[in-house]
């Protein structure tokens, strides 16, 4: 069974590759497959006739006691054979029906065959969900093969429509499928079945399937998408949309009916639906002009009929819907196959412009033939010992059924007179010679492989007619699982039954109505339109759409302070009523400590100007009076790291706004404020509010013990170091950390690629000709000062002769001797520092982070008094680099103890003595430290090189009247439009 | 050491510095929604501090003793979003300084694709959609034409020979 399955996904997967390599041939080896399927349930027939059934288990998801599971009793049986054979022959026939120059003939066999195998695994799931997985794989195909030409809106749309419709059902179904397994306490059918729950959720929940199958079954109201889905190749109609996926409701009807046929709510849906149906598709089919059509809407009509007889309690019911149902596959199949023969001969499908085709193609039309005499119930046929079981259960069942009995039984000899009506119709349209139309076809014989599959179905139609006993014996062991009635029989001849009579009666009605058929054309159809699933299908489209065009008219305005105000107050509507409820009181205390009311103080009032500031400078000087105060809380509450991480990134945030600010105007741009103002402070105004409710009570909320309570002792016996912080750093929380450090490597390009426009250099930009630069930097200007410069009372200048190595490259009147002077002296210090910071900082405050930024600073502080030339001098190494270096190595170090056979970013701890510095503690994650300070580093040159040295190279291309060039400024883009 | 509840000043900053912080995020200034982002940074650093627990010494074995220790995961937590904001401002201020150079001002445009799409989408719902325009089955069905084989005997064989 699981080869089966496996073998229609290998050649669904092959199938591309073999139309390629054999052309259309590689149907023929495609049908292989299909067929063995067939085969296959052949030689299960044996335990089949014993009323044995086969299963095959197959561990799935264990958590949720799910279980692949495959069963094959007397009905999978018959839908395993009708879809294995049915489908070798369709495959067969295709690999003559296609012009090898079809487009996408690979997709198609590849879908086609996957089609098969979804097919193969819903008729044989043991399991609900595994069939519903199945289920939607058969919707997903046919959406496919429906719109197979995708280049034609026809084919498009009618896809659309069967994927709407069939899924629509199928969610529905999904839901009563979970509803039911809940009830049953299990999703396993036959457990379901043997003790089948009661109650009003398995009620709703087999309506709610019911639901699934009637759309997957065409039934109304959900017909619609069935006559539209012939714009499908022939082959697939006659497949997908008459022997196989249309079944598949018909199937799930079958299967549950033993359980479930005595609901009231089942009886309700089935009954109601079926009728309507019958009556509907057989009138439908009788006014259709197409030969596709007729199909199309005779196999709505005979849908009916089958849910009917498998959906009813009775034995004798379901025993004729099973022989019907095969039957019907066999009929149907050959028709479609039959119509497509004549559609590929003559062009056409128009019955009004077919005339004389049966002369020209007498075999074609013996097979057509043989196909409707199955359909409309000639003896000795398939169909007819089918409908004659049909109606002698109807008509034995009509006490149980009462008061319904009579109208059943009237609905379904109507049908089977609006079925003789059609199907002589049809035939009369494909094949007759009509007068008045010409029959100009050229004589053409079709090719073998092109009649043979329908032949074949068509002589398997008189076949099992003639051995009834054989069906009635293998179909039986599911028909007798039916709850209510006596078994039924099927047999060919049962003398002048009351059953026979109707069928009499309905043949004299319908080849009445097919002599009268003229007359009828030009009658009014009775069907009020507003009822027509299509029109419904379309106005609710329509509201969908209109409906989504409005919700996006209103939320998609495109302005970012309206997305963020929306997500504001989100968050307010969404947080504040639960903290209403809240029964935590507002214990505050009053802070003692003078520093931490002097800080928040300090913090209040800046933020007041901040908001209220008009120039830039001012705001970004008070934002950092924030971050200062802010600081000295952290030192006040026991963050020493915190505290320092905070002060140097305080300090380069400053920096990096200066930088940029200097190119920006002094003043924010004017903006009429008037009524948004209002809205932006009362947003704002709420969140500071939700935000000060939940620092009061989040805090007093807590019910647990405080992980971290353990995390001091683990820092010290597994991380191996004392500052707790930086040991969650680098250790316990590292992952977080790999993470942020690649997040600032990100930032760091993307500032860098906002400011590099062409190129990002990877040359250092050095004072290569001294003279060069100084003439365009306006440094040979006579500099007054010029003796103070130097160290040394010194001879001519040289490099080593300055405090600073470039800057002497630097205009006199943009130099600061005390800054060059400072920067000397303090730089290398900065430097051990920051060395000392990183390797101190697993046991004291420090740390990678903060190293890094001390080294960031001191940088920075050379390039402020040295100008760009200096950058180059004190970071000799590209940013690009160092962050990708710093990565490397913390990403390293967390595999690293991989190889040692340790968890991903577990530390060792190293111990050894030295000869000179004695005995020597090293913990490895003092290497991920470095790649996290390398990166700092990184992101902090790369800031300095864009935001500072590089605006300062833009702003030096000056041209003739000393004014900064425009076009340096300017994307790269502009110039090119304008050069030609 | 014995609180029961935060401390009220730092209440008080906490709220003051994010609702400074988002009214100025509201804004369309790129310089003033970087400012607010950064007091937006340090508002959150002190709320989580506050929800950290009672004041504590530095949490630094050997130092303090283990109880007395302010609690270090959000310390390692507002350690690393410190950092982040830092790259957040620095490239915001680099994107200002991008918007000053293209457009000769650091404001936040109307995402004029984002009007466009809406305006489309309104356009096209008022318009009869390709759905709902009525094509007959008849007419549908005469349209659907599949790409058959040739099917006369000749054709047939040479039709092999050629692929």
């Amino acid at each position: 069974m699981l080869q089966l399955l496996i073998a229609h996904l290998a050649a669904a997967l092959a199938a591309p590759a073999l139309v390629r390599w054999l052309g259309r041939r590689a149907f023929l080896l495609l049908a292989a497959v299909p067929a063995a399927s067939a085969v296959w349930a052949l030689t299960e027939t044996g335990s089949v006739l014993d009323g044995a059934e086969s299963i095959i288990r197959i561990p799935w998801v264990a958590a949720l006691d799910l279980d692949l599971v495959f069963r094959v009793d007397a009905l999978s049986w018959l839908l395993v054979l009708m879809v294995g054979g049915i489908g070798s022959g369709v495959l067969i026939y295709s690999s003559r029906y296609f012009s090898s120059r079809s487009t996408d003939l690979g997709r198609f066999a590849a879908v086609f065959v996957g089609f098969a195998g979804a097919m193969l695994g819903l008729v044989t799931s043991e399991n609900l969900v595994q069939l519903y997985i199945f289920w939607e794989l058969t919707t997903v195909f046919s959406y496919l093969l429906i719109g197979h030409y995708s280049d034609r809106v026809t084919s498009r749309r009618a896809a659309m429509k069967a994927i709407l419709v069939t899924t629509l059902g199928g969610l529905a179904m999904l839901a009563g499928i979970v509803v039911l397994g809940q009830e049953a306490g299990t999703y396993e059918l036959s457990s379901i079945l043997a003790n089948p729950p009661v109650g009003t959720a398995t009620a709703t929940a087999i309506a709610l399937i019911l639901v699934g199958a009637v759309s997957k079954s065409a039934l109304i109201p959900f017909h619609f998408w069935l006559p539209a889905a012939m714009a499908a190749p022939t082959p697939v109609s006659a497949y997908l949309h008459a022997a196989a996926m249309v079944k598949a409701g018909v199937y799930l009807v079958a299967r549950l009916a033993p359980g479930f046929s005595t609901l009231p709510i089942w009886q309700a849906i089935i009954g109601v639906l079926a009728l309507l149906t019958i009556v509907h598709g057989g009138v439908r089919a009788l006014r259709q002009s197409d030969l596709k059509l007729i199909l199309a809407f005779s196999t709505v009509s005979q849908l009916g009929m089958l849910i009917l007889l498998v959906g009813s309690p009775f034995q004798a019911g379901a025993l004729a819907g099973m022989a019907l149902l095969g039957a019907h596959a066999l009929f149907k199949a050959c028709l479609f196959l039959v119509v497509g023969i004549v559609d590929a001969t003559t062009g056409t499908r128009d019955l009004n412009l077919l005339s004389g085709i049966g002369r020209r193609m007498p075999v074609t039309a013996v097979i057509g033939a043989l196909g409707v005499a199955s359909m409309i119930g000639v003896a000795p046929f398939a169909g007819y010992v089918a409908k004659e079981a049909a109606l002698e259960a109807i008509i034995d069942g009509q006490a149980a059924l009462a008061p319904f009995g009579m109208p059943i039984l009237v609905i379904f000899a109507l049908g089977s007179a609006l079925t003789i009506a059609y199907g002589l119709r049809f035939w009369w349209g494909a094949f007759a010679t009509k007068r008045g139309v010409t029959a100009s076809l050229e004589v053409v014989r079709p090719p073998l492989l092109l009649v043979a599959p329908p032949m074949a179905m068509a002589l398997a139609g008189i076949a099992t007619a003639l051995l009834p006993g054989l069906g009635e014996t293998l179909l039986t062991p599911h028909a007798g699982s039916y709850p209510l009635g006596e078994p039924g029989h099927l047999a060919i001849w049962t003398g002048f039954t009351p059953a026979f009579l109707v069928t009499l009666g309905a043949f004299a009605v319908g080849g009445t109505v097919f002599l009268a058929r003229r007359h009828l054309s030009r009658m009014a159809f009775p069907w009020p339109e507003q009822w027509d699933g299509d029109r419904i299908y379309r106005n609710t489209l329509r509201r969908v759409d209109q409906a989504a065009a409005a919700i996006t008219t209103v939320v998609q305005r495109g302005s970012l302070p309206f997305y963020l105000g929306v997500l504001f107050l989100v968050a307010i509507v969404g947080a504040a009523p639960g903290l209403f409820r809240s029964t935590v009181g507002a214990n505050l205390w009053f802070g003692t400590d003078l520093i931490v009311i002097a800080a928040s103080v300090a913090i209040v009032a800046a933020t007041v100007l901040v908001v209220r500031a008009r120039r830039r400078v001012k705001a970004v000087v008070l934002a950092g009076i924030t971050g200062y105060s802010t600081a000295l809380i952290f030192l006040i509450y026991g963050a020493p790291d915190l505290a320092l991480t905070q002060v140097l990134v305080e300090t380069v945030t400053l920096v990096v706004f200066m930088l940029v600010l200097r190119r920006l105007p002094v003043y924010f741009s004017d903006r009429p404020l008037a009524a948004s103002r209002w809205v932006r402070l009362s947003i704002a105004s709420m969140l500071g509010l939700l935000v000060a409710a939940l620092a009061v009570i989040v805090p007093q909320s807590r019910v647990h013990d405080p992980i971290s309570d353990r995390i001091p002792t683990a820092a010290v016996e597994l991380g191996g170091g004392k500052n707790v912080v930086n040991v969650i750093l680098v250790d316990t929380r590292a992952w977080d950390t790999l993470g942020e450090i690649s997040v600032l490597l990100a930032a760091a390009t993307g500032v860098a690629s906002l400011i590099f426009l062409r190129h990002r250099s990877t040359e250092r930009p050095r004072p290569g000709s001294l003279e060069d630069v100084k003439a365009t930097l306006g440094a040979a200007e006579p500099d007054p000062i010029g003796n103070l410069r130097q160290p040394r009372s010194a001879d001519a200048p040289t490099r080593k002769a300055n405090w600073l190595v470039a800057g002497m490259t630097l205009a006199p009147h943009r130099r600061s001797v005390i800054l060059e002077v400072a920067v000397r002296f303090l730089y290398h210090t900065m430097i051990v520092f920051a060395v000392f910071l990183l390797v101190s900082g697993h046991n004291a405050p420090g740390g990678g982070f903060v190293a890094g930024l001390v080294v960031g600073i001191a940088i920075t502080a050379r390039y402020l008094a040295g100008g760009r030339y200096e950058l180059s001098a004190a970071a000799p190494l590209q940013p690009a680099f160092l962050l990708g270096m710093g990565l490397f190595i913390a990403g390293s170090t967390a595999l690293a103890s991989m190889i040692f056979g340790g968890e991903i970013l577990e530390s060792a701890i190293l111990h050894w003595t030295m000869p000179v510095f004695g005995e020597i503690k090293l913990v490895t994650s003092l290497f991920f430290d470095i790649g996290v300070f390398m990166v700092v580093i990184g992101l902090l040159l790369d800031i300095l090189r864009s935001l500072g040295a590089e605006l300062d190279h833009q702003g030096d291309v000056l041209d003739e009247d000393g004014e900064p060039v425009r076009q340096a400024l300017e994307p790269a883009g502009t110039i090119e439009r304008r050069e030609p | 050491m014995n609180v029961l509840g935060p401390d009220l000043f730092l209440v008080i900053a906490a709220a003051v510095l994010i609702a400074g912080g988002i009214y100025l995020v509201l804004e369309r200034s790129l310089t003033r929604i970087a400012v607010g982002l950064v007091l937006v940074g340090n508002g959150v650093n002190i709320l989580f501090l506050i929800t950290g627990g009672p004041r504590g010494g530095a949490p630094i074995v050997d130092l303090t003793p283990e109880e007395a220790m302010s609690d270090p995961l959000p310390q390692a937590m507002m350690l690393t979003a410190i950092v982040i904001t830092l790259a957040l401002t620095a490239f915001l201020v680099a994107m200002a300084h991008r918007s000053w150079q293209l457009h000769r001002h650091d404001e936040v445009q109307d995402d004029l694709e984002d009007r466009r799409i809406a305006r489309i989408a309104a356009l096209q719902s008022a318009q009869e959609r390709g759905d709902s325009v009525r094509v007959t089955l008849d007419e549908e069905a005469a349209e659907v034409r599949d790409e058959t084989a040739d099917i006369t005997e000749e054709h047939w064989l040479a039709e092999e020979d050629v692929r």
